[in-house]
């Protein structure tokens, strides 16, 4: 069995974001970037299907700023090949885009799982899992939290809201949107990747014509005000404390 | 392409998600501002009558297949796309939700149509919609122009007011015909969620933890907190992914939606899906040592501070 992993990094939001003179960009020069958080989780769910199935896991990123040590990083937790798609920017990039770039090179490989993130904090456009399923033109299941494989099968669990979860049994090829891995990702330390990249080699493939937008233009970027703000209790971590103390007794709650 | 503005309606066991009320709302607004009808979208199986809840659409188009008498992401993005073919309208809102994800974007690339997602709010002036987007965790909203004429969008829950949208009544059913043959995914079964523990949604107080809390050794000061304020602990997704706590304890989007007497949020950064479930608390008040956490724009009261300084004085002085 194939699985394919695309993965991306985004914008670290530990940093604080900036937005650029042009009011219709985030500043991007000192920006940090670290992976995104849900194609972690597709990787460590592809990783324990590579461990239960003796599965072949790709990560894929598209060229971008950091991606690199993202990829490395997938190889020395595990993943047997690692892709890098030239030709386009990912940083910045539309969801339409990206997805069109990693269906074109995609579409030429053999697998059986695409499994990415179920969203990222940057998709403008939309996620990109149900995206490429469609360039793909492949079935999805989207917000997966575990995946079992039987034969040429798998058994999928879907979440909704308030804990309740479907369950769908899907025959291969298909595109994953992974909310959850059945665990917590597991960590690397700094000192495999640092071997790994001497070892391990990045594939790189171009991305072909991608020829698709998003079909709309960012006019400006601002700062949301949304609930007009918290009232705000200064002074020592005790101050704040007393404070909090007496606002629940005047609101009759302690 | 028409001035229509359609509605993808969402339900679950034979009950809609507010989200769908929320978008006939914002729908009605588009389109008392394009001139156009108001349509809602619904898909099932024997269950036409649930219609008549759709009293705020102009009109509903009903299609009826044996296969989507329950939620199949392949069966309900190729017959929404199809609905949306056959009538190419102007605006198409679909949820930000579980079912509404895997639909935006199938009826975005099946008809060339743009798709703009996180939707908190349209105007349209023209020929063109002005749509805001909140990304980024809720820290940035992008204001997106798109003139390509029709758009379809992934509307985040609370963008409108679902009572506005609450209507029942009589619309005019159109019935459409979908061919759902070749499908390879098969609905299995739904699973209800375990409802042994404590039962967040009925309890007052809630003293809410996330990743701010770093490691599950921290939890016990966040529970004797609690216990002094006569509360239970809730938390948010990445504590229930890191398996510190059940998943009956977690609060949004994926979780459950609370409304306490009093929500006390520590490090938690206030992402759009924890907002959706929390929001409507009588009284919010949130720790960060992030002054710019997004959870101070919808909390009452707010503490610029390190949780593992506050909680021990809290906890000290009740
Ligand atoms: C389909 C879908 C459904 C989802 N459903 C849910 C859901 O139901 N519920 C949910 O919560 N999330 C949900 N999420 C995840 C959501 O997008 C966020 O990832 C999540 O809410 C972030 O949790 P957090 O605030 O605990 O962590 P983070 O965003 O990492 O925030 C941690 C916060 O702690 C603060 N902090 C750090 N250290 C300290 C300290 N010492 N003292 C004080 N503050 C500190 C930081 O400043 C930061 O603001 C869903 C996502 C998707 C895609």
């Amino acid at each position: 069995m194939n699985i394919i992993v695309p993965i991306k990094q985004v914008p670290d939001l530990v940093e604080g974001l900036e937005i650029d003179d042009s009011g219709k960009d985030l500043n991007r020069e000192w920006m940090k970037f670290k992976l995104n958080e849900f194609d972690d989780h597709a990787l460590e769910e592809a990783l324990i299907l590579k461990e239960e199935t003796g599965a072949t896991v790709t990560a894929i990123a598209l060229d971008s700023d950091d991606v690199d040590k993202a990829l490395f990083t997938a190889a020395a937790k595990g993943a047997d090949t690692i892709i890098k798609v030239t030709g386009v920017s990912g940083t910045g990039l539309s969801s339409h885009e990206a997805a069109k770039a990693l269906a074109n090179v995609i579409g030429g490989m053999s697998y059986d799982l695409v499994m990415t993130g179920v969203q990222a904090i940057d998709d403008r456009d939309g996620q990109l899992a149900v995206l490429l399923a469609h360039y793909l033109d492949k079935p999805h299941v989207s917000v997966v939290t575990s995946v079992t494989v039987a034969g040429d099968q798998a058994v999928i669990s879907k979440e909704y809201g308030g804990g309740l979860v479907a369950e769908f049994e899907g025959t291969f090829p298909m595109v994953l949107g992974i909310q959850a891995a059945r665990q917590s990702p597991r960590y690397v330390p700094v000192a495999k990747v640092r071997q790994i990249m001497r070892s391990a080699s990045i594939e790189e493939v171009a991305a072909g014509d991608v020829g698709v937008s998003s079909g709309s233009d960012i006019t400006k970027y601002f700062t949301p005000v949304s609930g007009g703000g918290a009232e705000m209790i200064g002074g020592s971590a005790e101050d704040q404390a007393a404070k909090i103390v007496e606002l629940l007794k005047s609101k009759g709650i302690k | 392409m028409s001035n229509q503005v359609f509605v993808i309606t969402e339900h679950i066991n034979g009950q809609f998600d507010d989200s769908s009320f929320e978008m006939l709302a914002m729908g009605r607004e588009v389109a008392s501002a394009t001139g156009g009808e108001l349509v809602a979208v619904l898909m099932g199986h024997n269950q036409k009558d649930l219609a008549s809840q759709l009293g705020a659409a102009d009109k509903v188009i009903y299609a009826d297949h044996e296969s989507l008498a329950n939620f199949n992401p392949q069966a309900h993005a190729k017959a929404a796309s199809a609905i949306v073919a056959a009538n190419m309208p102007r605006v198409v809102l679909t949820a930000y939700s579980s079912q509404g994800m895997e639909m935006g974007p199938a009826i975005s690339v099946s008809q060339n149509m743009p798709l703009l997602a996180y939707v908190s709010g349209i105007s349209v002036s023209g020929g063109s919609l002005t749509v805001v987007s909140q990304l980024y965790g809720g820290k940035m909203n992008v204001e997106s122009q798109t003139s390509a004429g029709h758009c379809v969008m992934s509307v985040l829950p609370g963008a409108a007011s679902a009572d506005a949208g609450r209507k029942d009544g009589a619309p005019a059913i159109d019935d459409f015909a979908v061919d759902l043959g070749g499908l390879t995914i098969k609905f299995k079964q739904l699973i209800e969620p375990d409802k042994s523990d404590v039962d967040i949604t009925q309890q007052p107080i809630l003293v809410s933890v996330g990743r701010g809390i770093q490691n599950s050794d921290n939890l016990p000061m966040v529970e004797e907190l609690a216990a002094k304020l006569g509360g239970a602990v809730s938390c948010s997704r990445p504590i229930v992914d890191s398996k510190w706590m059940p998943k009956t304890r977690q609060v949004g989007k994926s979780g459950l939606k609370v409304k306490p007497k009093l929500y006390l949020a520590l490090g938690i950064s206030g992402a759009p899906e924890h907002i959706e479930g929390m929001k409507d608390a009588e009284l919010i008040i949130a720790v960060n040592s992030d002054p710019k956490a997004p959870i101070f724009d919808f909390a009452h009261y707010g503490v610029e501070g390190d949780l593992f300084d506050i909680i021990p004085a809290l906890t000290g002085k009740l």
